[in-house]
């Protein structure tokens, strides 16, 4: 009943959200429309890494109590994070295309979260990879924790990689510097996404632990 | 009995998956007693023990040694036991005072070379303390485990299939082992198939069968026919 | 102290078997020989493209050895059934990781000084005016993939594609190390003085502490059966 209510909020921060992408924020002078996919490509590694905060908080926890339940809502939350953030890697893409004209380029931000991507989705491998399911909880919770502890290393060594090769890439400035008609959409759009995230990790939570249940 | 059990077993219930290994196991060894495991391939025996040895935790239930939690406190529970079960922890490429000096020392002892030798000379191990044990026979490495046994003595011993490789000798020496601990009021649980003359150590037995302890008796209190016959009647029952 | 003697008894007993089977330094001289063989083919008699590369050929030949050698950390353990003897033994359970990279590190030193000493050689790069700056990079960089070796390969050790998915997990996670080493080392080769350096050192030093935490507190929860 809770998750129903939740999806419903969801779809309609979602669809709230898309509509001042699309309408409400301003045009972008240079690049054009294009550039709205922003509004989708931030947000989503915002949400992405917040997962992940949730998702060594509670791996500690599970490593202290055990509780399956705990376990479950890192496995869930693991998962989320990987899809948002593979969404952002699609999206920067997607825009470095136009903008940049290639599909890819090692830029700071893009390798980063890349890095980061292959880090979590690691963690799932190693769950998939390890027969013995309580084992499989404990090793993906520590990967897990260091996995958390390395985002901020990861993206400091690769700033610093390219900034020394490069100029800076396209969004160096962060969000003080923004104008407010950017920063609303993009906190709008951070709530609906965040929203939305909140509502899979509660649907994947019940999914496991139903398959939990059936093989009791 | 008067005194806390050293083993206290609650209740305790073990599932791997959709298996259900152990249901509802409840038992209780005093200081001083010695209790035989018995029941067929499959029961949990090992899985109890194992419990009971910190290597993994019940699904429900509570098993305790020495009023220490297995699952909540397992270091102090550690500290307090000793295992003798199917692995032999020898390192091949390893002296058998290599071999002892590096376990001994793990456990947090600081054996001297005298302790060592001595020990290995116990287990009739002294004229091959130096030759590595990659050559050892099954039964050589079993008694190499048995030596650490002499080094730090356990208040708690948690035996599965003991006498298993041993030569007569050996078995001699081991169940004498097993006296001593009983008389310094340790406990002992043996897990074990045979209804030979392993159990004339135990002054209880205990029937693991369908996940439950089936039957909780002394050892007097029942002769070995008797025991066979309730042995076969609850294993039955459980299938 | 008790602490330190636990994990020095680990120390111990890996270097002893490993002298005496000499498996782990066997494979990786021959490896390091063969990554050589390689270098020199693909990169050819070109000296500047050479020495362009050389700070990321180093490092690439440290890694790859590492991955090599951390791989087979526990292997000893795992062949021998003594996991659970590991378990059991009464006492903090990070004195066998601190024990377990000790050994890396000795071993992981070995290899590096090996393959400089080969790049020196048949390469006939001069390290010699570089090489006091070289060696706290070095130093930091090895302990960064050892800390975090050590660990990844306990993670790994009780499964079944360990192989494939040890290099798979350890790669990325180490990225801040390789980034760091090779920046530093290409700078340090280039006649720089180490103070230019400083932040990659910095960044370093913070990784092989957040990692060495990490392997201290988590270790005993992979230990368990």
């Amino acid at each position: 009943m809770l998750t129903q209510t939740l999806g419903w909020i969801a779809a309609v921060a979602v669809i709230a959200g898309v509509a001042v992408a699309l309408g409400v924020a301003p045009r972008e002078a240079t690049q054009g429309n294009v550039q709205r996919i922003m509004y989708l490509h931030v947000p989503s590694v915002w949400v992405a890494y917040l997962a992940f905060v949730v998702t060594a908080v509670a791996s500690a926890v599970y490593l202290r109590n055990r509780a399956a339940a705990t376990d479950r809502l890192a496995h869930a939350t693991t998962e989320v994070g990987v899809l948002f953030l593979g969404v952002n890697i699609a999206t920067g893409s997607i825009w470095g295309k136009p903008t940049w004209g290639t599909w890819w380029a090692w830029d700071a931000r893009l390798t980063s979260v890349s890095i980061v991507f292959i880090l979590f989705l690691g963690a799932l491998l190693l769950r998939r990879a390890t027969e013995d399911p309580e084992r499989a909880a404990r090793s993906a919770a520590v990967l897990a924790i260091f996995g958390a502890l390395n985002i901020y290393l990861v993206h400091q060594s690769v700033n610093w990689w390219r900034t020394l090769h490069q100029p800076p890439s396209l969004l160096k400035a962060g969000p003080a510097a923004m104008p407010g008609a950017i920063l609303a959409p993009l906190l709008i759009n951070f709530l609906a996404l965040g929203l939305l995230a909140a509502y899979f990790v509660t649907r994947r939570v019940r999914v496991l632990a139903a398959e939990a249940e059936a093989l009791a | 009995m008067p005194a806390d059990p050293l083993i206290r077993v609650t209740a305790l219930g073990k599932a791997f998956g959709a298996r259900l290994v152990l249901g509802d196991v409840s038992l209780a060894v005093h200081p001083g007693e010695a209790v035989a495991l018995l029941g067929p391939n499959g029961a949990g025996k090992t899985t109890l023990l194992k419990i009971l040895a910190t290597l993994t935790r019940p699904t429900r239930g509570a098993a305790a040694v020495a009023g220490h939690d297995c699952a909540r406190d397992a270091e102090r529970v550690r500290r307090v036991i000793a295992l003798v079960a199917h692995g032999t922890w020898v390192y091949d490429d390893l002296t058998a005072v290599e071999n002892l000096r590096f376990w001994a020392t793990l456990a947090g002892l600081t054996p001297s070379a005298d302790a060592l030798a001595g020990a290995l000379a116990q287990v009739e191990l002294d004229r091959v303390a130096s030759v590595p044990a990659r050559t050892f026979s099954t039964g050589m490495k079993r008694r190499l485990g048995l030596a650490r046994l002499v080094l730090a003595p356990p208040r708690v011993l948690l035996l599965d299939e003991p006498f298993a490789g041993l030569d007569e000798r050996a078995r001699k020496w081991f169940e004498e082992h097993l006296e001593a601990v009983k008389a310094r009021g340790g406990a002992l649980l043996m897990a074990t198939h045979s209804l030979g003359r392993e159990l004339a150590i135990a002054g209880r037995i205990a029937i693991l069968a369908g996940g439950r302890i089936a039957l909780d008796a002394p050892h007097g209190a029942v002769g070995t026919e008797e025991i066979r016959r309730l042995y076969a009647l609850h294993t039955e029952e459980a299938s | 102290m008790t602490y330190a003697r636990r994990a020095w008894i680990v120390l111990w007993k890996d270097l002893l078997v490993e002298r005496r089977s000499k498996e782990t330094l066997n494979a990786l001289v021959f490896f390091s020989l063969l990554l050589l063989f390689v270098f020199q083919f693909t990169l050819g008699p070109d000296r500047e493209r050479l020495t362009a590369v050389l700070p990321g050929l180093l490092w690439l030949g440290f890694v790859l050895a590492g991955l090599v050698g951390l791989g087979r950390t526990f292997l000893l353990e795992r062949e021998n059934d003594c996991w659970e003897g590991l378990l059991l033994a009464p006492g903090d359970k990070s004195a066998i990781y601190v024990g377990k990279l000790a050994a890396n590190l000795v071993l992981m030193g070995l290899v590096e000084a090996l393959v400089l000493a080969l790049f020196t050689v048949f390469f006939n790069v001069d390290l010699g005016p570089a090489l006091g700056g070289l060696v706290p990079v070095l130093a930091l960089g090895t302990l960064g993939l050892a800390a975090a070796g050590t660990l990844f390969a306990a993670m790994t050790a009780h499964v079944r594609a360990r192989e494939l998915l040890f290099p798979v997990l350890l790669l990325p996670a180490q990225v801040p190390v390789l980034l760091g080493t090779v920046k530093a080392t290409e700078a340090l080769l280039a006649g720089a003085p180490l103070g230019t350096v400083g932040h990659w050192l910095q960044l370093l030093a913070a990784a092989d502490a957040v990692y060495l935490v990490v392997g201290v507190l988590t270790f005993e929860f992979l230990l368990e059966g």
